[in-house]
């Protein structure tokens, strides 16, 4: 039975949604605008319509040296992610396939290291780092993303794993296939669209990390999280153009949201809503 | 080649002994078909000859060699399951060439039996198809194409007909019967559907509780059934159980007649009841006799079209030389 | 699907991540533990000492302590409120049949992915600044005094910020569940003439309770760890007006070098991480089988 709604009401609640919609995305949609004015536009008050000069992001890019920040967030994100997928990818289907008495356990337990707050571990995380000389390089902040976000990536997984019939791989293995051939072939394909919604979804929390990219890095690996906390005067850097950094900051990511979104519920939820 | 023993094979989950010691054997170029009710252990018996689960204790041997320690690949079976199991992100032919692959055979040769399957089974114009698109028929024979192709020296079907409607099972039950004609290579092929069972087996096994009941060819089963178990399972409708009296005046503690061994009468016979339900299927009859006072219902089988109606008083004559007689432990006597 | 080889193999399979979790988990956590019992400042290495309890007792009697905790209880519990109302009400409204639903949740959902620094600074740049903000704007219309946020209420400005950030969350989440309910059992109760408000509180919100719950659950955590809005904004300030437990910790290692202190810090936060965090488990850990 389809609901019968009249149209009036439909034209109200449409009014309505939209309205709000607009009220939440406005700060983001001001500073796409502001990021397209010259500076004097920029601070001589309200005004919705821009010059549209790309001035300001051109001085972000060649000035406050954009492209390093940028690139450092694209190796902290991508690579912790891959990293990430390359420990739990075994482990997830090991714990979906193969399940033990404790697999039940041991899953809770990697939630649970989910919850330990950052900053009950900045002491010593801070001392390793400065006394191994991972301070403010990539490899070290690659790493520990990658141990922020693995039982994410481990449970996103599992969740997905769980869903391919444990036939398949049998008939897999009936077949002739190793281990390597079976997750190779017939596991990872079938899993693609999981993997790939679980990569998605933790490139982008590991690109808005912003807790530990702050608190270990100066400036040779500061990826843009980092960078642009050093703006939080806005001494040398006005409104435009710290819009424009801040646009290009959170441009590619936003995208990659827009169509993660039925994941985002997933994974943040560890599968406790669909 | 595929002649295949367990010597003493059990299976064991935790503490449940699902099947306990067994042996059997099953000769090169059999089908040996294992019926039994739901959850005696048939699918787990397939499995631990497949490779797919460890054995608790005893061995198995493929053509004289022991393979039980051996992985599924290194088996030489191929196994249809009931779920097909294909893969849904290869095409079919790409299925079917799957174990082939792994195997690392040729691409000429491969290419040559995935024609050759095909056209045995009808499959030519969905090659590129991928399973999701396909009838459930048609992804049955892509898992049976799948399995033909890497020439096993033994087929394990686990309920392949149980996903598809009655008319497609009948015939494909015909082609896997052909298939077997055919090729002549060892079939093992679980099923709790005695239809399957009597019309493909060369030998049946009947399994209770991970026990083998009796082994034989299916009109062995049906003509000397080992015990009550064997007898009340076999044959459909259900043979006819009588305890008691009867029973007692043969000598036995309990006495079996098949419904087609029971001649019906609206004027003599030996034990007299009343027609409860009647089924007319126009080639027979059953009828559904009850009051004899020796069991609740009396299942009669009578050819052609009989004018009983519910509620008549009828008389039932067994054949004497059909009675199966079976003693305290419900052992044949 | 269990052979030994397979079983084997599986064990094989899982130990990286279970090994690489354990230590991430264990070590720097015994270590923050021990550091909590030193006398242990980085300006001046050579004096560490065994300090028994003083980092705790030091803690709990510095004002700043009680405050961080009061900030971060009020920073949790606002955001909380604003977001899961304001979730409900939101996703209830996309959830009609409206035009371009598509277009309105990507707009609503958009703050989640904006990154926490990025945030905070668009919010007090462009929306919040007392001179050059929208909302300074939106004042001067009226002809009204601009409010200075930061100044005057900075808590209460981090909590805008802070809700804006996930509410997207809320909402999606609660959309999710609201989108599962069985449209047949309010379309049941519509034609027994159940009037709206008692549809939505016998059958829309028992519905979504679950949801409710994680969300509550799984913000807490995050929210106990708000770090870099308030780096960027107000740096804990005026004062420690808007210095939540994480940032306190992140003083007194950081800034006043006291890793003994911050050690004893990061314990008590776990302390209080952990209190969630039972809750949270228990309700995801039903979900499991
Ligand atoms: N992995 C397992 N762990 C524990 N018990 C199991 C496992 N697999 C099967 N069993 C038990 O072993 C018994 C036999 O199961 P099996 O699947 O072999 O039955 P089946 O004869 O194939 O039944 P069906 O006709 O319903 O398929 C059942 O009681 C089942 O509960
Ligand atoms: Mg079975």
């Amino acid at each position: 039975m389809a609901r019968a709604v009249t149209r009036n009401a439909r034209i109200g609640w449409t009014i309505a949604a939209w309205a709000v919609a607009l009220l939440i995305f406005f700060p983001i949609l001001y500073t796409i605008i502001t990021s397209l004015k010259s500076e004097q536009e920029a601070i001589a008050g309200f005004d919705l319509i821009p010059s549209f000069t790309l001035e300001s992001y051109q001085t972000v890019q060649s000035q406050n040296n954009y492209w390093r920040p940028f690139m450092n967030s694209v190796i902290l994100s991508v690579g912790s992610t891959l990293l990430a997928l390359v420990v739990a990818i075994p482990a997830a289907w090991a714990m979906a396939f193969s399940p033990t008495k404790r697999t039940k356990d041991i899953l809770m337990w990697m939630l649970s290291t989910k919850m330990m707050p950052a900053v009950a571990v900045l002491v010593p995380i801070y001392l390793i780092f400065l006394r191994t000389g991972l301070m403010d390089t990539r490899i070290g902040l690659t790493i520990l993303l990658m141990l922020i976000n693995l039982p994410i990536v481990v449970w996103m997984l599992y969740t997905y794993f769980r869903e391919i019939p444990g036939e398949i791989l049998e008939a897999a293995r009936m077949d002739g296939a190793s281990l390597r051939d079976e997750i190779l072939y017939v596991l990872t394909p079938m899993a693609i669209p999981g993997i790939a919604s679980t990569l998605l979804l933790n490139i982008i929390l590991a690109w808005n990390e912003a807790f530990w990219t702050i608190q270990l890095t100066t400036t040779k690996a500061a990826p843009l999280s980092a960078f642009i906390a050093s703006f939080s005067s806005p001494q040398g850097l006005f409104w435009a153009k710290l819009s424009a950094a801040s646009v290009m900051a959170i441009a590619p990511i936003l995208v990659l949201g827009w169509f993660s979104q039925k994941q985002l519920v997933r994974g943040l939820t560890f599968g406790a809503v669909k | 080649m595929g002649q295949i023993t367990l010597q003493g094979v059990a299976k064991r989950f935790g503490e449940v002994e699902v099947i306990p010691p067994l042996d059997l054997t099953i000769e090169d170029g059999e089908f040996v078909v294992f019926v039994g009710p739901s959850g005696c252990g048939k699918s787990t018996l397939l499995r631990l000859i497949a490779g797919l689960e460890d054995v608790s204790g005893g061995r198995i041997l493929i053509d004289g060699k022991d393979a039980t320690d051996a992985s599924p690949a290194k088996r030489g079976l191929a196994m249809v399951f009931q779920s097909y199991a294909l893969y849904p992100h290869m095409s079919v032919r790409k299925n079917i060439a799957f174990p082939m692959k792994m195997a690392g055979m040729p691409k000429p040769e491969q290419d040559r039996r995935i024609e050759a399957a095909a056209k045995a089974l009808n499959l030519t114009s969905y090659l590129d198809r991928r399973p999701g698109q396909l009838s459930g028929g048609q992804r049955q024979r892509v898992a049976i194409g799948r399995a033909i192709v890497r020439e096993p020296s033994a087929f394990l079907f686990d309920e392949p007909l149980s996903n598809l409607d009655a008319a497609l099972r009948v015939g494909m039950r015909l082609e896997i019967s052909e298939l077997h004609n055919r090729l002549k290579t060892t079939m093992i092929y679980v099923t709790h559907d005695q239809v399957e069972a009597m019309t493909m087996a060369d030998k049946i096994v009947v399994l209770q509780a991970g026990r083998i009941e009796q082994v034989g060819s299916p009109l062995d089963l049906y003509h000397a059934p080992k015990n009550v178990f064997v007898a009340g399972f076999i044959g459909s409708p259900r043979m006819n159980l009588f305890t008691g009296a009867v029973a007692a005046d043969y000598g036995a503690q309990t006495i079996g007649v098949r419904p087609e061994h029971i001649r019906i009468s609206a004027t003599t016979g030996k034990w007299q009841g009343r027609v409860g339900v009647s089924e007319h299927l126009g080639s027979d009859s059953f009828f559904y006799v009850e009051g004899t006072g020796l069991a609740e219902t009396v299942t009669v089988r009578s050819g052609g079209e009989v004018g009983l109606r519910h509620g008549d008083t009828v008389w039932l004559t067994p054949d004497e030389g059909k009675i199966h007689k079976f003693d305290t432990n419900g052992d044949r006597i | 699907m269990a052979t030994r080889q397979t079983q084997g193999l599986a064990r094989l399979m899982r130990a990286p991540a279970i090994i690489l979790l354990f230590v991430w988990m264990i070590v720097p956590l015994c270590m923050t533990l021990y550091y909590s019992f030193l006398n242990y400042n980085m300006l001046n290495p050579g004096m560490t000492s065994w300090a028994g309890w003083f980092n705790y007792q030091y803690f709990y009697t510095d004002p700043a302590f009680l405050e961080s905790i009061r900030n971060t209880l009020v920073l949790v519990l606002g955001v909380l409120f604003i977001t899961v109302v304001g979730g409900t009400f939101i996703a209830m409204l996309i959830d009609k049949p409206i035009w371009g639903q598509g277009i309105v949740r990507i707009l609503v959902i958009s703050p989640f992915f904006v990154m926490p620094p990025v945030a905070a600074l668009i919010w007090k740049n462009m929306i919040m600044h007392p001179s050059y903000g929208v909302l300074a704007d939106v004042a001067r219309f009226f002809g009204v005094q601009p409010v200075d946020w930061f100044a005057q209420y900075p808590l209460t400005s981090i909590i805008l910020i802070v809700a804006w950030q996930w509410l997207p969350f809320a909402t999606l989440i609660l959309l999710t569940s609201l989108q599962s309910l069985d449209t047949e059992q309010m379309e049941a109760a519509e034609m027994d003439g159940a009037p709206a408000y008692s549809r939505f509180f016998y059958l829309v919100l028992p519905h979504m309770a679950r949801a409710i719950t994680v969300v509550i659950l799984i913000q807490t955590i995050f929210l106990l760890g708000i770090y870099a809005e308030i780096l960027v904004t107000t740096n804990g300030g005026p004062g420690t007006a808007s210095t939540n437990l994480t940032f306190l910790i992140y003083r007194a290692a950081r800034l006043n070098f006291d890793i003994g202190g911050a050690a004893a810090g990061g314990i008590i936060a776990v302390i209080l991480a952990n209190l969630v965090a039972i809750f949270l488990m228990r309700a995801v850990g039903r979900n499991l089988d």
